[in-house]
């Protein structure tokens, strides 16, 4: 229900339960639609929750498909049709944030955590071996055992 | 009547929670045996209350008594009797009721099941248990009260959305919930060993079994969620990195390595700070989950700040709890003892690197999900992080920790040899290089990343089965040696192949049905077909059909395989729920093996077609099967004797008591 209660609610209040892509919207070029495809699916439907352009079917998502189609079909680069987006909706639309100075620590958090825990257990692991007071000897260790061992 | 009796009794249950808190604290402190003794039937009885609460609000829900105003909003006389039974949850208020209803109840399984824990331990702990129940009452009785009544009352009620009428509703949540708040016990009993300022091996045996119950239940409640949004939905989505799903995605993240940390603890009692910070840190992760669902902060920060009464009791009960703990371990952490030591290359070096990998994932699904929050906050733009990042960062931190796990179990405690273990694996790599050979040669249309994903399922499903046969020496030793040995192997061995074979499962499944999915779209007429790999769909009717509390157009398709014989046929429909005037898509669904057919119906178009999707999915079964393969591998484990408290060796019961009571 977690997943329900804002996602669908939210979204099937704002856009009709129907189907994405229609059979009309397809490009006859499979290459291009492919294209299309791929751009869609990083694009926000702005109306909805967290769905994509190319699962929403929403007024909006779908004029938004058209209007990547017909950049495509212009001849334009998939950089260029995706800036033409930005320009006209604002990075919001975008599924996939940009690397930017201002996104820089979403990006990089996950790097720079396993980084740093790495470091920090290597460090740790180094320092306890250095640090660790005289262990026992495999002799020792063996009569220790011998001695604590379960009588049964 | 009822209603004020369910209203009534919650009063009382935070009334007794208080009494809870505070009376075993005090007798802890004062070593009082009394005041201590106090926490066990407060947390008996406080349940009680809670699930006389609960009733009301159900007896409520089935004779719609439109009367109270959290009935009216959610339910309907027509609705079937089900939805209207879970639909008391299926609500702020009504879900808010659950989780207390489920907080009480772990609470009195401590308290029934504690029995041979340290006085002061189980004091403490059912203390801590008392306060978060407290506070969350106290949420309910000031914001969300479930039993508020309007007068008149109205005739109808509003109905429930239709999106929860569905037996999803019944399972996925009650599941969840039981995962979330059974991580409390865990917490409490890390809150419980600071304020002690003592912690030990025993400590790692009494948290591992109710950290494993949380982690089976949520493993469930998360599956079963995917599956309902997968039929539900209408096209076939099973995983949205939706912020909603990351926040019940991150406490069962943490909760793994939590899982994975406490067995070290136990074992060699090493590790025993961090095991103790990452109980406290899945429980904050599970309250944090239930701040951004429960507080509306995730639709925008400023419908947030709209109506924030009940975000910001929920954000003071979060900084209240992980502020507190988190001093507190600040506070205590160092004075408590270092374990034992360990290499680099040993189970214990494998299970930190285990940690390592979860707990940066986690972080990196923290920081995802709540990066446009915080720009928002800042800055006052609003970005989106959705699955293109997730993908981008989740997949290749996840992707070493999956081919690191068939190492895990094998290697020796204390010192591992790695050359050694990389040759008994030898097998499952031979296999695991098979299958990518097979995947990249026979089947059609797998690409190479799809075809190691494939090899990297193999690997994790060979790996766990070569842990088994290992341990049990078969090869080494006969036949007979081996079956006994196989027969003895500890439950907790088992429950771990169990497991690492379900993930391997899931993983297949994943890989599956991302690579190698088909998708057809086309407007169908009565008789038209379509072709999907190697399947042939016939659309035969369309016609409408009257449900109890909606009507519907119901496709009719038959389908073929490739030889042309008829194999069934599929319903999908168009569903409207009349009390709402709200649609929705039924899916039709044909299951062949582990994979499906998946058909939704779209708009009728103007020339008297109608739009049609289908999807083969193949495998997608799997995603979930391993889910429940996982689940049942937790619960072997569970079932282990060394994990059922108070259950030592019959042989040894003996020797073990005089421990026991010293350890009191």
């Amino acid at each position: 229900m977690k997943r329900f209660f804002m996602t669908l609610l939210f979204c099937l209040a704002m856009a009709m339960p129907a189907l994405a892509v229609q059979p009309s919207e397809v490009l006859d070029d499979p290459i291009l639609e492919q294209r299309a495809r791929d751009l869609s699916a990083g694009l926000r439907c702005m109306v909805c929750q967290n769905q994509s352009i190319d699962d929403s079917d929403a007024e909006l998502a779908r004029d938004l498909r058209v209007l990547v189609r017909e950049r495509l079909v212009a001849g334009e680069t998939d950089e260029q049709v995706i800036d033409y987006v930005v320009s006209r909706y604002g990075e919001f639309v975008l599924l996939k944030p940009r690397f930017s100075m201002r996104n820089a620590l979403l990006w990089s958090t996950p790097a720079i955590l396993l980084l740093l825990g790495a470091g920090a257990l290597t460090i740790y692991a180094s320092r306890r071996r250095s640090a660790a007071p005289s262990t026992l000897s495999e002799d020792e260790e063996r009569r220790l055992r011998e001695i604590l061992k379960d009588p049964e | 009547m009822i209603v004020e009796t369910g209203h009534f009794a919650l009063v009382l249950a935070f009334a007794l929670a208080l009494v809870q808190f505070a009376v075993p604290l005090i007798g802890g402190r004062s070593g009082d045996a009394r005041l201590m003794a106090v926490g066990g039937p407060a947390a008996i009885a406080g349940f009680a209350l809670v699930v006389l609460s609960f009733a009301a609000l159900t007896i409520a829900y089935v004779q719609s008594d439109f009367s109270v105003a959290n009935v009216w909003e959610n339910s309907h006389s027509l609705k079937p009797m089900l939805y209207k039974v879970t639909g008391v949850w299926g609500n702020h208020e009504g879900s808010m009721l659950l989780w207390v209803l489920i907080l009480t109840f772990f609470g009195a399984l401590v308290a029934w099941f504690s029995g041979n824990l340290p006085a002061t331990l189980r004091a403490n702990v059912l203390s801590i248990q008392g306060l978060i129940g407290a506070a969350f009452l106290l949420f309910i009785l000031a914001t969300s009260n479930p039993f508020a009544r309007i007068n008149p009352a109205p005739i109808e009620g509003r109905d429930l959305n239709p999106i929860l009428q569905d037996i999803g509703l019944a399972v996925h949540p009650p599941l969840l919930y039981l995962g979330y708040v059974g991580f409390s016990v865990c917490f409490s009993f890390a809150v419980a060993a600071l304020i002690e300022g003592r912690i030990d091996a025993a400590w790692a045996r009494w948290v591992r079994p109710w950290t494993l119950a949380a982690w089976i239940f949520l493993t469930g409640g998360i599956a079963m969620g995917s599956y309902w949004a997968y039929y539900e939905l209408g096209w076939g989505g099973w995983w949205f990195w939706d912020p909603v799903e990351n926040a019940s995605f991150l406490p069962w993240l943490s909760g793994t390595a939590l899982l994975h940390s406490a067995i070290v603890m136990e074992k060699r009692s090493a590790l025993k700070i961090w095991t103790l910070l990452l109980a406290i840190l899945t429980f904050s992760l599970s309250l944090l989950g239930t701040f951004l669902v429960r507080s509306g902060v995730l639709t925008s920060v400023h419908a947030f700040a709209t109506d924030p009464s009940r975000g910001l009791f929920i954000l003071a009960i979060l900084v209240f709890f992980i502020g507190g703990s988190l001093s507190l371990f600040a506070l205590r952490a160092s004075s408590l003892t270092q374990g034992g030591l360990f290499q680099p290359i040993s189970r214990e070096g494998a299970l930190v690197l285990n940690n390592l990998f979860l707990t940066t994932a986690t972080a990196t699904v923290l920081i995802g999900t709540l990066y446009p929050l915080l720009v928002e906050a800042v800055t006052g733009d609003k970005i989106s992080v959705g699955a293109p990042f997730f993908n981008m960062t989740f997949v290749p931190l996840v992707l070493p920790l999956l081919l690191a796990v068939p190492f895990g179990p094998l290697l020796a405690w204390k010192r591992g040899d790695l050359g050694g273990v990389a040759q008994r694996l030898f097998a499952a790599a031979g296999g695991a290089l098979l299958a990518v050979m097979i995947a990249l040669f026979l089947v059609d249309g797998t690409g190479v990343l799809a075809a190691f994903g494939i090899g990297l399922a193999v690997w994790l499903m060979l790996g766990a089965m070569t842990d088994l046969a290992l341990k049990a020496g078969i090869g080494n030793v006969g036949a007979r040696l081996a079956v006994r040995r196989f027969v003895g192997l500890p439950r907790s061995v088992f429950g771990t192949a169990l497991a690492h074979f379900g993930l391997g499962i899931t993983t297949l499944g994943i890989v599956a049905v991302t690579s190698l999915e088909v998708e057809e779209i086309a407007v169908m007429r009565p008789g038209d077909s379509l072709s999907a790999a190697g399947y042939t769909l016939r659309f035969e009717e369309i016609s409408p059909y009257k449900g109890p509390n909606y009507t519907e157009d119901q496709g009719r398709f038959v389908y073929f395989d490739a030889a042309g014989r008829r194999i069934g046929e599929i319903v999908s429909s168009k569903r409207l729920y009349t009390a709402r005037q709200m649609p929705t898509t039924e899916a039709g669904i044909a299951t062949r093996g582990f994979s499906q057919l998946y058909v939704s119906l779209g708009d009728p178009t103007a020339d008297g077609g109608v739009v049609v999707r289908v999807w083969w999915k193949p495998l997608v079964l799997l995603i979930w099967l391993g889910g429940v393969v996982m689940m049942a591998g937790g619960t072997v484990s569970l079932l282990d004797r060394r994990l059922r408290v108070g259950a030592p060796a019959p042989r040894r019961e003996r020797a073990a008591r005089p421990v026991e009571a010293a350890a009191e």
